[in-house]
């Protein structure tokens, strides 16, 4: 697997707060059913979202297609440099 | 896996057992057996079933399952009800209304007449009852209280009237904060009475204002004839020429006078529009023997009656003879000019002049006293307009629900029938015994729930938050009367679909900060009602939209697009250390290799796509294509899943427990087993298949989901390139197999199911319809489900359609708008910027936020009714509509 364990694990445990810890914490109110399906569906939501655009990125089969200009400055600004440079 | 080998695939395929599994953990296709193990298993009940129901249908008489709900909940809650505490939510759980329409009794009213009215009254300010109309028959003038609805109209139409006196003037009416109750008998004759003598009164200042105001205007007329024809008969005398001149002068008087006597005169004023054709038809009919002259009156007059501000002119008109004359008056007649008279001779004109001048000042005395009594007047009535409006409004509300009651003539007591919701039943009571109290009658007036097998109808109690969900789930249909509520996951789901199509986090922040503006100021905005019909939906959809603009907001980070920008939180993970000089100076464009660590550091971007593929023009779609869809296919499985399980809570509640066996579980299974496979199959393609895999598990091989599918649907071997897998995972052709075969025995078991739960269903509705045709509906309802199983699953990829169309519309924007002005260097630049930030902004919100934002509520809309709510939503409730004074009201200002 290409996944990395932090950004997993932090990820899901923020969600799971909020989905599954959350509405055992709601006081008691009129609207007290409402906020645990809102919270619920939320929580369920984001975290789907967020783990198809986690596990389309994990094991890539292509790479990004990038001119060279783009390419001299990335290496530039965001990694070693360009060798011969 | 013994069991596998009963499932025989067509002859003619061959059918590869992988010795040696290349991946380590044997768990998908482990999992799926047992999936299917368990499938089968449930099945084989499922036939079991079948077969006891059809024996017990043939031998045994059905018991009646609990269809009186309406009744026995209701009773026994009834009987509760005195020790009750709390007023409006006796015994349902806290979110019990919102997730079904909430309970309704079918009262009986017995109501003393003297109670009567202030109990409506009452009952109109809380807004809990619906009655029914018992009197349908009558028409609207023979029933009971037709005389005081009268007098109600009465009172409307006078206070319509010094409501348009007011509107003529100008004033405007004060706006009440707390409006008032309706008014008791006694305050209706007083009321009566006193908009009687108001009436009167600003009929009388109107009358003589207009009758002020018409002498006005003549005296206003003649003072400019007599100043115009001055001027025109000095040019006569004047062009008549010397002679004359000193024929005037000298004491020739008489000569002077015959030379001018021989020509007769008419003089008057004339609307400005018809001197043309005057002009003609005096030419025409006096062959050209008469003189028109005519100027214009410079200031505008004013009509009396109207007030309109209409431009006339004076004219002269010249002629000779008695024929001439009787046919030029003849013609003024018919052009409605006013003709004054107008003395011959200067002295007399002056005289004239001055005497009309004294009159005019005196009455423009006179008009603006009478002015001022009006104008004061109407403000006195301009402060308690609106308290009478509303009074009236109420009154006549109170005796039309009055009319709907029945006389009943042993009790002597009024009898009504209305649909009450059980949580507020004690409130209804408690009214009952207050007003019964209060007017002092002997009975008391009270209630009694009568049992029905009516449908009651559809109520939702909603706050100013659910309210504008529920309003659209209800524009779709009404629920069915106790039906689960999809207004409830619709708060959350329907923000989410939309910001999946919408997802930009700068377009999502200018939706929220619109959004919260409005919830923030929601009390000072709230209060004028505005009849502006597009800003009140904005307003009434404020939760939704705020809601809306979080969500796109957080889509928008996960796809990274800022305007059509992408955000660097964490460091991208595609990196180009691994090029050199040469490579870079002799390729214009160089594709990177996942597989290689010196361009990928073989982990995601923690959050969101990776920042990396925005700058990728070319091949960004192509990636982010394939997430899209696959993103589109799995949520939109997972959102029908969640419908058809929201059936079984119906099926649960309507006691149709055999349904959950004969329609819940072969629609489940068939979809799931289905289309949640082929989410499935896409979550093993994105762990499975990896570029720096050997090559089976490698791009090249990776395999197309879809053609997967599709093959195996077909029963087809899945073509393949040399070297690779036919099959994504070990054991495929087993599992695609057993699949396929249960989803057919679903289907049939579906179809079959006519024969258990409809006739059940026909039997407490005495209606016998021949097995045929429930087998017929039953089919027809299976192909329906499949087919649409199959069409829904590929319409949710319109999320993936808009949200790619959204991105590079702001693309677009950005590249040919905002672009040009920021590569413009220097001063020129300085100002092309400012003034292409316009353009751009201006774009950004007409096209990519309101109209992109319209469309793809539009969308959301359609997937959530089509797609979401087919799945179990019957909706075919009426709604509740209670008598309420605060409903009149808004739907009279709607209405205007």
């Amino acid at each position: 697997m290409g996944a990395a364990a932090i950004p997993l694990i932090v990820v899901t445990l923020f969600w799971a707060v909020i989905g599954i810890v959350l509405p055992f914490v709601i006081p008691k109110g009129p609207n007290r059913g409402i906020l645990q399906v809102v919270l619920v569906l939320t929580a369920s939501c984001c975290w789907i979202f967020w783990l198809c655009c986690y596990l389309a990125q994990m094991n890539p089969l292509i790479g990004p297609k990038l001119s060279n200009h783009t390419l001299l400055l990335m290496a530039k600004n965001w990694g070693n440099g360009v060798e011969d440079l | 896996m013994q069991h596998l080998e009963f499932c025989h695939p067509p002859s003619g395929t061959k059918v590869i057992l992988l010795e040696h599994p290349v991946v380590s953990d044997p768990y998908p296709q482990y999992w799926m057996s047992l999936v299917v193990k368990g499938a089968l298993r449930y099945l084989f009940i499922v036939f079991h079933a079948l077969i006891r129901h059809i024996l017990r249908l043939l031998f045994v008489t059905l018991h009646k399952s609990g269809n009186n709900e309406f009744k026995d909940e209701s009773i026994e809650l009834l009987h509760r009800g005195d020790t009750f505490s709390g007023i409006s939510s006796p015994k349902r759980g806290p979110n019990m209304s919102f997730f079904r329409s909430e309970e309704m009794v079918l009262c009986e009213l017995f109501i003393q007449p003297e109670a009567a009215y202030s109990v409506v009254s009452d009952i109109g300010e809380h807004g809990i009852m619906q009655f029914r109309d018992l009197n349908g028959e009558l028409n609207n003038f023979q029933r009971r209280f037709v005389s005081e609805v009268k007098m109600a109209n009465e009172m409307e139409r006078k206070l319509l009237y010094m409501e348009a006196e007011l509107k003529k003037e100008g004033i405007r009416v004060a706006k009440l904060e707390t409006q008032p109750s309706a008014p008791n008998s006694r305050e209706i004759i007083a009321l009566d009475a006193h908009l009687e003598k108001t009436e009167g009164e600003l009929n009388e200042v109107s009358s003589s204002s207009v009758t002020l105001k018409s002498n006005f205007l003549e005296l206003t007329e003649l003072k400019h004839v007599l100043e115009k024809t001055q001027v025109l008969f000095a040019e006569q005398e004047s062009s008549a020429g010397s002679t004359e001149a000193r024929a005037l002068i000298a004491e020739d008087q008489a000569a002077a006078n015959i030379s001018r006597a021989r020509l007769s005169f008419v003089a008057g004023v004339i609307p400005r529009e018809r001197i043309p054709g005057f002009e003609t038809m005096l030419w025409r009919v006096s062959r050209g023997n008469v003189f028109l002259r005519h100027a214009e009156i410079e200031e505008a007059l004013e009509d009396p009656r109207t007030g309109d501000e209409i431009k006339k002119n004076v004219f002269v008109v010249f002629f000779q003879g008695d024929q001439l004359k009787t046919r030029v008056k003849k013609i003024c007649s018919g052009f409605k000019v006013s003709e004054y008279h107008c003395p011959e001779t200067t002295e007399e004109r002056v005289q004239m002049v001055t005497g009309v001048r004294t009159r005019l000042a005196d009455l423009t005395m006179v008009l603006n006293q009478t002015k001022d009594l009006k104008l004061s007047l109407l403000t006195g009535i301009a402060k308690e307009l609106q308290s009478w409006v509303i009074k009236v409004k109420k009154m006549k509300a109170v005796y039309h629900t009055m009319n709907m009651f029945n006389q009943d003539v042993s009790k002597k007591c009024l009898l009504g029938e209305c649909w009450v919701p059980l949580a507020d039943l004690q409130q209804v009571k408690e009214i009952l015994t207050n007003r019964s109290e209060s007017s002092g009658s002997s009975i008391p007036s009270f209630l009694n729930v009568i049992s029905t097998k009516e449908v009651p109808p559809t109520f939702h109690r909603t706050n100013k938050f659910t309210n504008a969900f529920q309003v659209v789930i209800d524009a779709y249909g009404i629920a069915t009367y106790r039906e689960i509520n999809p207004a409830l996951f619709t708060i959350i789901t329907f923000p989410f679909l939309f910001a999946v199509m919408f997802g930009d986090l700068g377009h999502g922040v200018i939706m929220t900060t619109f959004a919260a503006w409005m919830v923030i100021f929601e009390k000072r905005l709230g209060k004028d009602k505005s009849n502006n019909e597009i800003w009140n939906i904005f307003f009434g959809g404020r939760y939704l939209i705020l809601l809306m603009g979080l969500f796109s907001m957080y889509t928008g980070l996960i796809y990274n697009d800022l305007f059509s920008k992408s955000i660097n939180i964490f460091g991208s993970n595609w990196k180009a250390d691994g090029y050199n000089e040469s490579t870079l100076l002799k390729n214009a464009l160089l594709q990177l290799d996942p597989a290689d660590k010196n361009f990928y550091i073989q982990h995601p971007y923690p959050f969101g796509m990776d920042p990396a593929w925005q700058l990728a023009k070319a091949n960004k779609i192509i990636f982010q294509n394939s997430f899209k869809m696959k993103l589109s296919i799995i949520i939109g499985v997972l959102h029908m899943i969640f419908g058809v399980s929201l059936s079984v809570g119906n099926h649960l509640y309507f006691k149709k427990a055999s349904n959950i066996i004969l329609e819940f579980v072969p629609q489940i299974l068939f979809l799931v087993l289905m289309f949640f496979y082929m989410v499935v199959l896409m979550f093993i393609k994105w762990t499975m298949f990896d570029a720096s895999k050997p090559l089976k598990y490698g791009t090249r091989c990776a395999p197309s989901v879809l053609i997967t599918f599709i093959n195996m649907v077909l029963f087809k071997e899945n073509p393949h390139e040399k070297g690779c897998d036919p099959l994504m995972y070990p054991y495929q052709t087993h599992v695609n197999g057993k699949i396929q075969q249960d989803a057919e025995m679903e289907l049939e078991v579906q179809a079959s199911e006519a024969v258990n739960s409809d006739s059940e269903g026909e039997n407490h509705e005495e209606e016998e319809e021949p097995m045929s045709e429930i087998f017929i509906h039953q089919a027809i309802h299976t192909i329906e489900y499949i087919l649409s199983t199959v069409s829904h699953t590929a319409s949710y990829l319109r999320l993936w359609a808009l949200s790619l169309a959204h991105g590079q519309l702001s693309e677009v924007l950005w590249t040919m708008v905002f672009r040009i002005g920021l590569v413009m260097p220097g001063f020129v630049g300085c100002i092309t910027i400012f003034a292409i930030f316009a353009v751009w902004a201006t774009f950004t919100v007409a096209i990519l936020v309101l109209m992109e934002g319209l469309s793809a509520f539009l969308h959301t809309l359609r997937l959530h009714w089509v797609e979401f709510m087919s799945k179990f939503y019957t909706g075919v409730g009426y709604a509740y509509h209670p008598f309420s004074f605060k409903r009149i009201f808004d739907e009279d200002s709607k209405e205007e």
